[in-house]
C-alpha cells in the first residue's frame, strides 16, 4: 500500500510520453556503484493492522496516572472545539502560506494568534510561533544579543534547567559569555544579578514563575537592566497571565514561553509551540515568520507573510535565525483554545490553577516534616522540602499511580530533598487529598 | 556638482572636500523593487573602502551596501526610516544614505565614472 | 472576513470550565496582579465554530487542491495516521525522567527507538536522534554535531561549503554553529561545479552540505567523489534529506559516504504540514559521531524494555524540551509500518515517474534550463514568458484561479524566474493532466493576453496583496478592538 493511484495503463502512457521504457530507466542518472546496499524493512500492512500494532504500543504506557508533574509540560483541559476545528483538513493539510491569496485562512488565524500573544504578554509584536518554550528562549537570547550588539547574557538559575541547557547548546559555538546566577529559595537573587550586570550585558534572562513555582515582580530588574542598556527577557507560563501582571507591564523587552498548555496535548512532549513577543523596536531582530496586515488591489483587508528579508530563504547565513517553519497547527490550537475560553474563562482558568495549587500546598505542607521551599507567592507549582531524599518518595508514589512531583536533586544537587509539585485545574480535590495521604504514608509508614 | 563615481556593487559616491555622500544607484534601486527598509549605519562608525556600510531590504530581497570609499560616518539620512521609498524615487539624490568624513579622493581611482558604470551595466 | 476580536461581545461565554472544588485562596500580592483585562475575544461556541470553519474555507490544502509545491513534498496525508497519534496524546514527557518512571512510558520509548532503527536502515546511517523539531532544527543539530566532533579532535575548522542551489537553511544553520560559509556555483549541468569545489576545499573546511537530488531535482553523479574529496580534508559530509522522497530504496546517503543526515518527516513520511508546522527533523549519523548526539538518548535495556540515557559527556547537549515532536513521529512510524519495504520503494519510483511526466509534457511550453531526466521534481524557467512581461509569479496566480496551488517560484535562486514542480507520488495522471492543461493555457495566455495573468487571481477572497505596504507598516497585531 503506498497510496500511488496510477494504473499500469496510465504508467505505460506516462512512460511513453517521457520516452522511457521502464521506471528503472528514470533512475539511470544514479551510478550503479551508488545503489542502496540494503533496504531491510518489514512488509507493509493495512491500516487496521497498523492501528492494532500502535494500540499495542500505546497500551505499554501507563493510563490513569494522577499527574502532579510539570517541568515544562502541563496537563490542562482541551475543549472539544480545539481538535475539531484545528482538525479541519483545510488547515492541517495546507502548507506554509507563501501564496497569500489562497491561504487567507491560515494567515488570518496566525494574525489573530499574534494578536492574542501580544495582548497576553503586553508586547507590541509577536511572530507566528516557534518550536517550543526552550528553543524560544534560546532564540530570544540570540535576538537580545543582535538587538544590543552585545555578547554577554545573565541567566537566572530559576529558569527551567532543560531550557537553560538548550540555550547553552544553541550558543556553544558562538562567542558569548553566559553568567548563570544561582537561584535562591524565593524570587531571583537581586544582589547576584546586579553584580553580574554591566554595560557589556545584552540581557538579563529570567523565568516567571520560576522553575520552583515562585512568582516575581520583574519591574525592578527591568529598570536596572535598562539602566545599563541591557534588555530584560522573560519566559512566562501563559496561563498565569490570566491573573498575573503581564511581563510587558513589568517592563520586559522580549517575552517567550511554551504554548503547550494552551490547547495542545501532552503527547510525550510534542508537538506544541513556543511563542516570542517583543517591543516594536526589536521587530527586525525577531526570528521566524511574521504575519502582517495589508490590503489587496481593491483595498480589501488581507494578510501576508511579512519582513521576509530577515529570514533564511532570503538572507541565508545572515538571517536572524535558521528557522524555516513555525508550529502553525499548534499555534492555531492555542488561538482556538484562547478564544473558546475567552476573557472571563481565561481569568477563571488561572484562578482555578492558583486555588487548587494553594489548597494542595496547604494540605501537603501540613504533613509532618514537610515544608514549602518558596518564600514568595506561587502560581500552579510549588516546591516541597521533604524530610528525606525526594527521589525514592516519588518512585514509591508512582506505584500508587501518582506522579507526585519532579525531584530536584538531578538539577540542583543541594536540593535533593525537594520536589516541584504541579496542580492544574484538572486535578480534583479528591486526587489532591489522596496525594496527601499517600505522601504521608510514604514518609512515615 | 562634483562628479559621481560608482562601485561594481552599485553604490555611488560624490566627494566634496573631505566629505563623501553615499547611496545606491538608480539601477540598484530599480532592481531591488519597492524598498521597505534601510539599515542605516551609526554615526561615528569607521569603514574601509568596500566594507559593509549599511543594509537595504525590499519585500523579496536583502542586500549589503558597501562603502565606496573609506571614512567615518558623520551623518545618515534619518528620513529614510519613515520613508524608505525615497530611495526608489530619488536614489542618487534625496535618497542618499550616509555621509563619510575624512575621505581620500585618491580612492576614487578604484571606482567607475558614470560613463564607465553605464558601460558596466550593459555588460551585466 | 471579520477578525475574531471584531465578533466579540462583552459577557458572551464559550466553553465552560470545571467548577472549583477547593476553597478560594487568599489573593496574590497587589504588585503581582494584572490591573487591566487581557483583551481576549468573547464569543459563543457556535460563533467560534463558524469563524474557524469559514477561515478554513479560505485556504487551499492537499485535501482540496493539487499542491505541486517543489521542495515541499506535499503528498497525501493518510488519515489513519491521525488515529495512531491520538493513542499517545495523554503521555507526559517527564514520566520516564522520574525515578522508576520509565516503566510508565515503555510504549512511547519503544516507538521512538524503533523509528530510529527504521530511519537508520532507510538512510544507511548507524544511529538516529529524533529530538530535532523540524528540518532546519535538524540541520542546526547536525552541524553542531560536526562542530563538536572537530572540537573533540582538536581540528581547527572555519568553513562550511554549500552549493549555490542549496536551501537557505543550510548556510543559516551552519552560521548558527559558528561557521563561515563558502558558496560554490553550479556548473552548466546544474550540479555543484566540481573544479571550483576542489579548489575551495582546504583543511579549514568543517563540512560540505549537499542536497541530492539537488533543488533542481537532479542527481549529482559525482556525489561520491565529492564525499571522498571532503573526507581527504577531514571534512564531514552533510546530507540535506529534504529530497529523500526521490531515492528510497535506490540510494542510501550512508552508503555513498555521508556522515550526517537530517530528514523531514513531514515531507517524505507523509505527516501533515499543518499550514507551516509542526515538522520533525530527525538526524542520523555514522558511528564516529554517535557520542555527540543530543541527550536524552533512548536505549534498549533488555529484550523488551527501553530506557533513557542522559550522561553522555561528549553530547552537544539538549536541542529541544523533550524527545522531539513525538506526535509527528508516531505518524511517520505508522506510515512506514503501513507502506513497508515495497511501498516505500514504490513511493520513490512513482514520485520520479510523475515528475518526469510533467517535465516531458511541459517542456515544449516553458524553458527547461537543465534538460535531463529529473528525479522527484523539475525546474522550469518563465524566461520565455517574461518577454511578454509575464513573470513566474503571474503564472502562479493564474493557477490559483484554476484551483491549483502554484509550484514553488523563484527558487532555486540560480534559475531565473524559476518554477519548481514536485507532483509527489500520490497524484494521479488525471490530476496531473488537468494541471498540465492549465500550465499550457497559461503559457498561451502569456503570448496573446498577458493581462489575464497579470490580473489573476480573481476568484479568491482577496486579489493580489500589497506586500510592500505590509513590510513598511508592520501591522502585525490587532490593537483596535
Amino acid at each position: 500500500m503506498s497510496y500511488c493511484p496510477n494504473t499500469p495503463e496510465e504508467i505505460s502512457d506516462m512512460l511513453a510520453a517521457i520516452g522511457a521504457v521502464s521506471v528503472d530507466d528514470l533512475f539511470a542518472p544514479i551510478p550503479a556503484a551508488l545503489r542502496a546496499k540494503s533496504f531491510d524493512l518489514p512488509d507493509g500492512m493495512s491500516e487496521f493492522e497498523m492501528l492494532r500494532q500502535m494500540q499495542y504500543l500505546a497500551d505499554r504506557n501507563a493510563k490513569h496516572l494522577s499527574l502532579f508533574i510539570g517541568g515544562g509540560a502541563y496537563d490542562h483541559v482541551i475543549p472539544a472545539v480545539v481538535d475539531h476545528l484545528s482538525g479541519r483538513a483545510e488547515f492541517y493539510t495546507a502548507y506554509t502560506p507563501y501564496q497569500p491569496e489562497c491561504s487567507q485562512g491560515t494567515l488570518q488565524a496566525l494574525f489573530e494568534y499574534q494578536s492574542v500573544i501580544c495582548r497576553l504578554t503586553g508586547m507590541d509584536v509577536s511572530n507566528a510561533s516557534l518550536y517550543d518554550g526552550g528553543t524560544a528562549l534560546a532564540e530570544a537570547a540570540v535576538m537580545a544579543m543582535r538587538a544590543t550588539g552585545r555578547r554577554k547574557l545573565i541567566l537566572d538559575g530559576g529558569i527551567n534547567p532543560y531550557h537553560r541547557q538548550i540555550v547553552a547548546t544553541y550558543l556553544e559555538d558562538q562567542e558569548v559569555e553566559i553568567v548563570t546566577v544561582t537561584p535562591g529559595t524565593g524570587i531571583a537573587d537581586r544582589a547576584a544579578l546586579m553584580a553580574a550586570l554591566d554595560d557589556r550585558t545584552a540581557a538579563i534572562v529570567v523565568q516567571n514563575p520560576n522553575f520552583f513555582g515562585t512568582l516575581d515582580d520583574l519591574s525592578d530588574l527591568a529598570a536596572e537592566a535598562h539602566g545599563k542598556g541591557a534588555l530584560l527577557v522573560a519566559s512566562v507560563y501563559p496561563i498565569s497571565l490570566g491573573m498575573v501582571k503581564s511581563p510587558g507591564a513589568m517592563g520586559a523587552d522580549i517575552v517567550v514561553g511554551d504554548g503547550q498548555c494552551l490547547g495542545n496535548p501532552l503527547s510525550f512532549g510534542g508537538p506544541a509551540f513556543g511563542f516570542i513577543a517583543a517591543k516594536k523596536a526589536f521587530i527586525r531582530s525577531m526570528p521566524g515568520r511574521i504575519i502582517g496586515q495589508t490590503v489587496d488591489r481593491q483595498g480589501r483587508r488581507g494578510f501576508v507573510l511579512t519582513l521576509q528579508a530577515r529570514e533564511q530563504h532570503i538572507k541565508r547565513h545572515k538571517a536572524t535565525s535558521n528557522i524555516c517553519s513555525n508550529q502553525g497547527l499548534c499555534a492555531l490550537k492555542g488561538l482556538i483554545f484562547m478564544a473558546s475560553v475567552g476573557e472571563t474563562g481565561f481569568a477563571e482558568l488561572a484562578r482555578l490553577n492558583y486555588d487548587k495549587a494553594e489548597y494542595a500546598k496547604e494540605r501537603l505542607s501540613s504533613i509532618k516534616g514537610v515544608t514549602v521551599l518558596n518564600s514568595g507567592a506561587t502560581f500552579n507549582e510549588f516546591t516541597l522540602v521533604l524530610p528525606t531524599p525526594a527521589e525514592p518518595v516519588v518512585e514509591r508514589l508512582l506505584h500508587n499511580r501518582i506522579a507526585a512531583g519532579v525531584p530536584l536533586g538531578g538539577f540542583y544537587p543541594h536540593l535533593a530533598d525537594c520536589m516541584v509539585v504541579t496542580v492544574t485545574e484538572k486535578r480534583t480535590r479528591a486526587e489532591i487529598d489522596t496525594l496527601a495521604e499517600k505522601l504521608q504514608e510514604a514518609l512515615w509508614n | 556638482m562634483s562628479e559621481t563615481y560608482f562601485t561594481k556593487e552599485h553604490e555611488w559616491v560624490r566627494i566634496d572636500g573631505s566629505t563623501a555622500t553615499v547611496g545606491i544607484s538608480e539601477h540598484a534601486a530599480h532592481e531591488l523593487g519597492d524598498i521597505t527598509f534601510i539599515e542605516l549605519p551609526q554615526t561615528g562608525k569607521t569603514v574601509k573602502q568596500f566594507d559593509v556600510l549599511a543594509g537595504i531590504e525590499s519585500v523579496k530581497a536583502a542586500s549589503d551596501i558597501y562603502a565606496p570609499v573609506s571614512g567615518t560616518v558623520s551623518a545618515v539620512n534619518d528620513g529614510l526610516n519613515d520613508a524608505p521609498e525615497v530611495v526608489n524615487e530619488s536614489a542618487e539624490d534625496a535618497g542618499w544614505i550616509a555621509k563619510l568624513e575624512g575621505v581620500d579622493a585618491a580612492e576614487l581611482s578604484n571606482l567607475m565614472t558614470r560613463a564607465q558604470y553605464d558601460e558596466y551595466l550593459k555588460s551585466l | 472576513m471579520e477578525l475574531i476580536f471584531e465578533k466579540s461581545v462583552t459577557g458572551r461565554r464559550g466553553v465552560r470550565l470545571p467548577a472549583s472544588d477547593v476553597p478560594r485562596a487568599a489573593a496574590l500580592p497587589a504588585n503581582l496582579l494584572h490591573s487591566a483585562p487581557v483583551g481576549l475575544p468573547e464569543v459563543a461556541e457556535l460563533d467560534l465554530v463558524r469563524h474557524f470553519t469559514n477561515l478554513s474555507r479560505r485556504n487551499f490544502s492537499v485535501d482540496t487542491n493539487f499542491y505541486p509545491l517543489g521542495s515541499c513534498t506535499m503528498k497525501y496525508n493518510v488519515k489513519a495516521l491521525e488515529n495512531a497519534a491520538g493513542l499517545f496524546a495523554g503521555v507526559h514527557p517527564m514520566l520516564p525522567l522520574l525515578p522508576g518512571g520509565e516503566t510508565h512510558a515503555q510504549g512511547a520509548l519503544e516507538m521512538l527507538f524503533e523509528l530510529g532503527g527504521l530511519l537508520s536502515e532507510i538512510t544507511g546511517m548507524d544511529e538516529v536522534t529524533t529530538q530535532p523539531l523540524a528540518g532546519a532544527h535538524g540541520e542546526m543539530t547536525g552541524v553542531m554535531i560536526i562542530a563538536a566532533y572537530h572540537r573533540a579532535r582538536g581540528n581547527k575548522k572555519r568553513y562550511v561549503v554549500v552549493p549555490d542551489s542549496s536551501h537557505g537553511t543550510n548556510p543559516a544553520s551552519a552560521a548558527m554553529a559558528g561557521y563561515e560559509i563558502i558558496t560554490i556555483p553550479s556548473d552548466t549541468s546544474g550540479d555543484m561545479d566540481l573544479e571550483l569545489f576542489r579548489q575551495a576545499m582546504t583543511d579549514e573546511v568543517a563540512a560540505v552540505m549537499m542536497t541530492c537530488p539537488n533543488t533542481l531535482g537532479l542527481f549529482n553523479p559525482h556525489i561520491k567523489e565529492i564525499c571522498d574529496i571532503a573526507h581527504a580534508h577531514d571534512a564531514l559530509c552533510y546530507y540535506d534529506g529534504a529530497n529523500l522522497n526521490a531515492i528510497m530504496g535506490k540510494v542510501r546517503p550512508g552508503d555513498v559516504g555521508f556522515d550526517v543526515i537530517h530528514l523531514n518527516l513531514h515531507k517524505t513520511f507523509g505527516t501533515p504540514h499543518g499550514g507551516g508546522g509542526p515538522g520533525s527533523g530527525p538526524v542520523g549519523v555514522k558511528e564516529a559521531l554517535i557520542p555527540y548526539l543530543p541527550v536524552p538518548r533512548i536505549v534498549k535495556t533488555s529484550e523488551v524494555d527501553f530506557g533513557i540515557e542522559t550522561d553522555r559527556p561528549l553530547s552537544i547537549g539538549r536541542t529541544a524540551n523533550f524527545f522531539g515532536n513525538f506526535g509527528v513521529m508516531v505518524k511517520a512510524y505508522a506510515y512506514i509500518t503501513m507502506l513497508g519495504r515495497a511501498g516505500l520503494i514504490q513511493v520513490s519510483e512513482q514520485a520520479v515517474l510523475n515528475a518526469n511526466y510533467i517535465m516531458a509534457r511541459l517542456k515544449g511550453y516553458y524553458d527547461l534550463p537543465f534538460e535531463q531526466t529529473c528525479m522527484h521534481e523539475c525546474v522550469f524557467s518563465a524566461s520565455r514568458q517574461l518577454k511578454h512581461g509575464v513573470h513566474a509569479i503571474d503564472i502562479a496566480k493564474f493557477l490559483i484561479d484554476r484551483g491549483f496551488h502554484p509550484p514553488t517560484v523563484y527558487f532555486p535562486l540560480n534559475v531565473k524566474e524559476a518554477i519548481m514542480i514536485e507532483p509527489t507520488e500520490t497524484e494521479s495522471k488525471s490530476t496531473m493532466d488537468a494541471f498540465i492543461d492549465v500550465m499550457i493555457e497559461a503559457a498561451g495566455q502569456a503570448g496573446h493576453n498577458p493581462q489575464a495573468l497579470l490580473d489573476a487571481p480573481l476568484t479568491m477572497p482577496v486579489s493580489r496583496l500589497d506586500e510592500t505596504k505590509a513590510a513598511r507598516e508592520q501591522h502585525v497585531c490587532c490593537v483596535d478592538y
